[in-house]
């Protein structure tokens, strides 16, 4: 630190489960900033913190296990030392488990062989005291050449020294790569960032040679810290077996493990499904008892409208959504952070391998029965790439809650209550099934998708299991509430908008035909339902609507079911309230008259009735499949951010619920 | 010549080398080099993947990857040298 400034920038880098993000929390508290890395699904974590009068902005990296990274998570780590390196990055703070040090060392001296001023975070210290580990302090400082703090972020001690030291922070003089076999193999490289630099750039033949180089070069670093070890950590000759390993021993077993890993499933479902209905309920009401307000203090107007049925009743469909995703994340993190996650991974990957899915789809497709949008949100714990564009590609397909209104009101019009087989009931039956039809689907897509999508990232389990910890409260809190922040600002951002499309679509017609309609329901004394109805018919979204009745037609659709389509992009289960509307069967929630009104709708020319068998099935089988969910969309490029994903889902997704619903019709018909 | 996959759990052994040379630098940087000593403490329930210890923690991998190291049963290391 030659020249003072008034913000320095620190890196937070070290392996997977080094403690790092609890140190980062420690050190930054609520100032926390969570963004993306440009192009890439890697969350990144930014934040401050004042000592001794000066900034310091940090970043919290992706773990990463050393240089030369092997996913894309330890690919934007290295890559944004690198192209820092020069001037945005003054110091690197190296994060190492106390308990495991030798391997967490490798990827310090790598980067002390960067040249950057380094400090060495030694975390989890009271741990190693507990295993009877010495780390003899001084000697590391000498044999490293950068300063060595004694740090324990769960209880936040060492935190003020780490500052200090920070301040302090310096290049080291100690090499650890062979220079000499370098400059041999690569001469025109002056430096080993050069060689780092190197590996993004390089071609077929340079990358032979600098993997060659990683080998050779890790393989005598560990026998450097061989060394190191020896003269700077005491450790008992006999590790007592590990309380991990014997905890391992029940969620890894044959038949305790699947009825512990079930039990799991059973509470998180029970929570996200059932437990979250309350505050979702709560929320819908709040928001529709201050539309009526709003709409009654307001002047009556466009404006009025707009902003009631478009702007508040978008940010109504954005907030529902929050005890969904903070439920979820909580548990999701609760069982990451207590290192449960990796064993439930462990003990499915065998069968979800098969599907192109690992271990940690599990728990974001069984969400994805309450909804698919928290769930494509946690699949950022899934590091491989692959695995995780899969896994948020197909989860839409599982039957989320907002179809069972839809499902309910269709398989009504099938099925009486009187209908058994054995005693259970037909309605009962169907509507499992069309849970059962939304699980195979998913696992035949993704099936698919493990061979069309290509990927350069090598698909390998070399997963560290951690040791189980105690979940760190203020860890998971934040990481909740970082979850539902991005959600309402990135996602948010989009359903808004396109609420309020659908706003208009429905709410405007050409030229001034509502006025007329309006002039002819005063003459002809209409009913207010009938009236909304024809408005409904005559607004955009019903010209579109009938507009796609000719492609619709095929899967026994006819332009009411058109406008619903339309609408019930919004969500799926507005299908049920728009088609109340448009049979003027009044309130949406009564869907008793609706589905009696739909059983006895009949043709005009034919008097043959619209809703046959073969016309259910096809719609059910429809919203099964189709992508009807803007919500969904938006989560997944805010997920993935590339439009180029939704898009494909969209895609698939409709043309499979229209392939489907084509064959089941045209059979059935 | 054995590979990991085909250890027993308890069974401990020593890393030879490496049959997949991108896996191989995997392994070494998760501190599986030739070398260390390794145990087998876990296999899942289905019978993939597994689990060694290794290097003072546990590394999961699947049978596939394991196949690809190269290793020495701990007992034959100590018999060749009292040999």
């Amino acid at each position: 630190m030659s020249t003072p400034k008034n913000t320095y920038h620190i890196a937070l880098v070290g392996n997977p489960n080094s403690g790092k993000s609890t140190l980062f929390n420690s050190l930054t508290g609520l100032t926390q900033k969570t963004g993306n890395y440009a192009g890439v699904t890697v969350e990144k974590h930014e934040g401050k913190f004042d000592h001794n009068g000066i900034t310091f902005s940090i970043t919290d990296l992706p773990g990463t296990y050393s240089l030369f990274p092997k996913s894309i998570d330890e690919e934007v780590a290295c890559k944004t030392i690198l192209s820092n390196a020069s001037d945005k990055l003054d110091m690197i703070v190296i994060v190492a488990d106390a308990t495991n040090i030798k391997r967490h060392l490798l990827l310090a001296t790598q980067l002390i062989d960067l040249k950057i001023p380094c400090v060495l975070a030694l975390n989890m210290i009271d741990e190693a005291e507990k295993q009877n580990i010495t780390i003899y302090k001084n000697e590391l400082e000498n044999l490293l050449g950068i300063a060595v703090v004694f740090v324990n972020s769960r209880k936040k001690v060492g935190l003020e020294e780490l500052k200090n030291e920070i301040l302090k922070a310096k290049v080291s003089d100690s090499i650890f790569y062979n220079f000499e076999k370098q400059a041999k193999a690569f001469p025109a490289l002056k430096s080993y960032k050069e060689l780092i630099d190197l590996q993004f750039t390089c071609d077929a033949d340079e990358s032979k040679l600098i993997k060659q180089f990683e080998k050779e070069d890790n393989i005598s670093r560990f026998y450097k810290l061989n060394y190191i070890i020896a003269k700077c950590v005491k450790k008992p000759d006999q590790l007592n077996k590990s309380i991990s390993q014997k905890i391992d021993t029940f969620f890894t077993h044959k038949f305790f493990g699947f009825l512990f890993f079930f039990l799991i499933l059973f509470i998180v479902f029970q929570f996200v499904f059932f437990v979250a209905d309350l505050p979702m309920t709560w929320i819908e009401e709040s928001f529709a008892s201050f539309m009526n307000y709003a709409a009654n203090a307001l002047p009556v107007g466009e404006l009025n409208d707009l902003l009631v049925n478009g702007v508040l009743a978008g940010i109504s469909g954005i907030v529902v959504f929050v005890p969904q995703i903070a439920l979820l994340f909580f548990f999701i993190t609760v069982l990451e952070d207590t290192g449960y996650m990796a064993r439930a991974s462990f003990i499915l990957d065998k069968v979800m391998q098969k599907f192109g899915l690992n271990g940690k789809s599990v728990i974001p497709m069984i969400s994805s029965v309450a909804c698919a949008i928290p769930s494509i949100m946690s699949t950022r714990t899934i590091s491989n790439w692959k695995t995780r564009i899969i896994t948020i590609l197909v989860t839409p397909l599982i039957s989320c809650s907002a179809r069972l209104p839809v499902y309910t009101l269709i398989i009504g019009i099938m099925f009486k209550d009187e209908h058994t087989i054995y005693g259970f009931s037909y309605k009962g039956i169907v509507l499992m099934g069309m849970y059962l039809l939304g699980f195979a689907a998913a696992f035949l897509a993704a099936i698919i998708l493990k061979f069309v999508l290509k990927t350069n990232e090598k698909n390998y389990f070399i997963m560290e299991l951690p040791v189980y910890r105690m979940p760190q409260w203020q860890t998971v809190g934040m990481l909740v509430f970082k979850k539902v922040k991005l959600f309402l600002f990135n996602a948010g951002k989009i359903i808004l908008a396109i609420s309020i499309v659908l706003w208009f679509l429905t709410s405007h017609a050409p030229s001034n035909v509502f006025a007329q309609l309006e002039e002819k329901a005063i003459v002809l004394n209409t009913p207010s339902d009938e009236l909304n109805a024809q408005k409904l018919e005559h607004s955009y979204a019903g010209i579109f609507g009938k507009k796609i009745e000719p492609f619709i037609a095929p899967i026994g659709f006819d332009w009411k079911i058109g406008i619903s389509l339309i609408t019930s992009f919004a969500a799926r289960e507005v299908f049920v309230g728009t088609m109340a509307t448009i049979y003027s069967s009044g309130d949406s929630d009564n869907t008793e008259t609706l589905r009696e009104k739909l059983a006895s709708e009949k043709n005009v020319v034919t008097q043959a009735p619209v809703y046959t068998t073969a016309v259910c099935w096809s719609l059910l089988v429809f919203y099964a499949f189709a992508m009807q969910c803007m919500s969904t969309l938006a989560t997944t490029y805010s997920e993935t951010k590339h439009w180029k994903w939704p898009f494909i889902q969209l895609v698939f997704m409709s043309v499979l619920a229209y392939g489907s619903s084509f064959i089941v019709f045209n059979v059935l018909k | 010549m054995i590979t990991i996959d085909q250890l027993k759990i308890g069974q401990t052994a020593v890393v030879k080398e490496f049959k997949d040379d991108f896996l191989s630098l995997k392994f070494i940087e998760m501190g599986c080099l030739p070398g260390e000593i390794i145990k087998l403490v876990n296999v899942a329930p289905l019978g993939d993947p597994i689990a060694i210890e290794v290097s003072g923690y546990v590394l999961s991998l699947r049978k596939q990857e394991a196949s690809t190291v190269i290793v020495t049963l701990l007992n034959e290391v100590v018999l060749n040298k009292t040999n």
